[in-house]
């Protein structure tokens, strides 16, 4: 270390210090890690991630709420008129435009995960000021097509994957 | 401050004192060890009532721990066998939740207290930050507690506080799924909590340790908010305070035992007897008493994110005070227009809390006009902001004091003469 000296302010000692104290904070970060990732989803908690529902009973204008991932998920047999008035919407003076055509793969099947956007409440069916879904704790309101149109939330309902295995079975997840 | 020094008569307390000296501090934080001003009025039993609920609370919680299950599909039924089987079961569990409550009924007056004679003000500031570190810590710690019961307001109250974590841009989504362990609030979330919720008031008593040691170094502020000039000013802590202190704490344990004993449940809602359902949120849910103003200016801003950065902003502007208030004299005493602006704060907390508790579409009736809550939890929120941004730094640096007296002995004196 002859070109380091005391004289240009660099030592030995520091690089020594500035390198150990680096390995030390890498070290702390990696043991640190498993203390923080432990509270993600575990692995049985990810495992159950689709549901498979039989369709056939839901007349038109009934609704089904099931279960998938701890979570209400709204399977609603829709009528006429309310796809009628989810298409009529006029898509650019939405919150979050979406048309119904991207938000129901068949008109007929409105499937959407049941959580309000705001602060995820479950949302009471075929109330509020546009005929769709009322969210009780701070007043959102969504259309016939989950889209919200008034209050807090932000975002429409969310539309979960699924598919339809034939025409009485779909598969969410 | 301390001026006396601990002398142990006893030989043997003397020797294990001189290896230890665990009496002397004793003898130097709450005994004759530690002088204060002697003009402290009512409004200072606060602190030694906040510590007293704080043991009550660890104390019934650590029992109840011993007879509560941390599952989903037990934790109801664990609670119910807490009040119908275990020996005193109810008393416990009715002592531990309504001690929640007039934890933070004293906790809001000793803050009220601060803000009215200017505790924070320097040399106080540390004491006045530590003492906000507590309140969040009781905050988090008195949430996590609710959701234990799993009742209805228990899981959705649980949904919809750490939902407010989704409103962060980009990672906001990650966090939340973080927090529950899962997709929703959850048997994960569950345990956590009760893990949790046995964890923080350890960590309470640490920052209360914390928050007493930061007032021992300047001494207690007074009602006068002047500094003490010498030894006529003060009185040893004990036996004159440890006796008051010791008397407010029977008026509060009568309080205290009347909502144990006679309205256990005035203050819970109906709706976390009934077990969590995750598919059905109930019609109206409110969080428990003592959230209420906040949970009303969460819901007053109608923007998610907005509402959620007025909501902890209303409680993190706390610690501004001390750099908000200018005025030359700490004690609102002697600051007319500024301590009646005072109240009207106070007023308009309460206002919010009344906000918070009813439906945005609440319509209140007003001498005949018709507001619905939601117009007048903007007002209210409104004023809350305005208070601190505007009026304390201006009212603060603009209002002339009245003249100060001139020691704590002066006006003790003149007040004694003046009633005889």
């Amino acid at each position: 270390m002859a070109t380091h000296t005391e004289a240009d302010g660099v030592t030995r000692r520091d690089f020594l210090y500035v390198a150990g104290g680096a390995f030390a904070a890498v070290g702390a970060a990696a043991a640190a890690w498993p203390l923080i990732d432990q509270m993600n989803p575990s692995a049985d908690v990810l495992a159950l991630s689709s549901t498979e529902v039989d369709l056939s009973n839901i007349e038109v204008g009934q609704s089904i709420t099931v279960m998938w991932r701890g979570k209400p998920v709204f399977i609603r047999h829709r009528t006429e008129e309310e796809i009628a008035e989810a298409a009529a919407v006029n898509v650019a003076s939405l919150p979050d435009p979406q048309t119904d055509a991207e938000r129901a793969v068949r008109p007929e099947w409105l499937i959407m995960v049941g959580v309000c956007t705001h602060l995820g409440c479950v949302p009471l069916g075929q109330r509020g000021d546009y005929n769709g879904w009322f969210c009780p704790c701070h007043g959102s309101h969504y259309d016939t097509s989950g889209r919200i149109r008034k209050g807090p939330a932000p975002l429409n309902l969310a539309i979960p994957t699924y598919e339809f295995l034939n025409d009485t079975t779909v598969k969410i997840g | 401050m301390a001026s006396s020094t601990y002398e142990p008569k006893n030989r043997f307390i003397k020797a294990v004192n001189q290896q230890l000296p665990i009496l002397s501090l004793i003898h130097g934080a709450v005994g004759a060890g530690y002088r204060a001003p002697k003009n402290l009025n009512y409004w200072w039993n606060f602190g030694s009532l906040a510590g007293v609920c704080l043991v009550v609370q660890i104390i019934t919680g650590i029992v109840l721990a011993m007879h509560y299950t941390p599952h989903t599909s037990l934790a109801f039924a664990s609670v119910e066998h807490i009040m119908r089987d275990v020996n005193y079961g109810w008393l416990l569990r009715y002592i531990h939740a309504n001690g929640a409550s007039m934890f933070f009924i004293v906790v809001y007056v000793h803050i009220f207290r601060g803000l009215f004679f200017g505790s924070y003000r320097n040399p106080r500031e540390v004491l006045w930050f530590l003492g906000v570190i507590i309140y969040l810590l009781m905050m988090a710690t008195g949430f996590m507690g609710y959701v234990l019961p799993w009742g209805q307001m228990s899981f959705w109250g649980a949904t919809v506080i750490t939902n407010l974590f989704s409103a962060i841009p980009v990672v906001g989504d990650s966090i939340v799924a973080w927090l529950w362990g899962g997709f929703s609030v959850d048997n994960p979330t569950l345990n956590r909590f009760f893990s949790l919720h046995y964890l923080l008031p350890f960590v309470i008593v640490g920052v209360v340790i914390l928050h007493i040691w930061a007032l021992h170094i300047p001494g207690s502020n007074n009602p006068l908010g002047i500094d003490v000039k010498g030894p006529q000013d003060q009185v040893p802590f004990h036996p004159y305070y440890t006796a008051k202190d010791a008397f407010g704490i029977g008026v509060f344990l009568l309080l205290f035992a009347f909502f144990v004993f006679y309205a256990p449940n005035y203050l819970g809602h109906p709706d976390n007897y009934t077990e969590a359902n995750p598919m059905v949120t109930p019609p109206h849910i409110v969080p428990e008493w003592y959230y209420l103003p906040f949970y009303a200016i969460l819901r007053a801003i109608p923007d998610k994110l907005g509402g959620v950065i007025a909501m902890f902003s209303a409680i993190l502007i706390l610690f501004a005070m001390p750099w908000l208030d200018g005025s030359p004299a700490r004690s609102a005493r002697f600051r007319p227009i500024y301590r009646m602006l005072l109240w009207v704060f106070v007023a308009d907390t309460f206002l919010l809390g009344y906000v918070g508790a009813h439906a945005p579409d609440y319509i209140v009736h007003i001498g005949g006009v018709e507001i619905p809550c939601l117009i007048l939890g903007q007002a209210a929120t409104a004023f809350y902001f305005l208070f601190f941004l505007v009026i304390v730094p201006v009212v603060s640096r603009w209002e002339t004091p009245l003249p100060l007296p001139k020691s704590i002995n002066e006006a003790v004196l003149k007040k004694s003469a003046a009633k005889a």
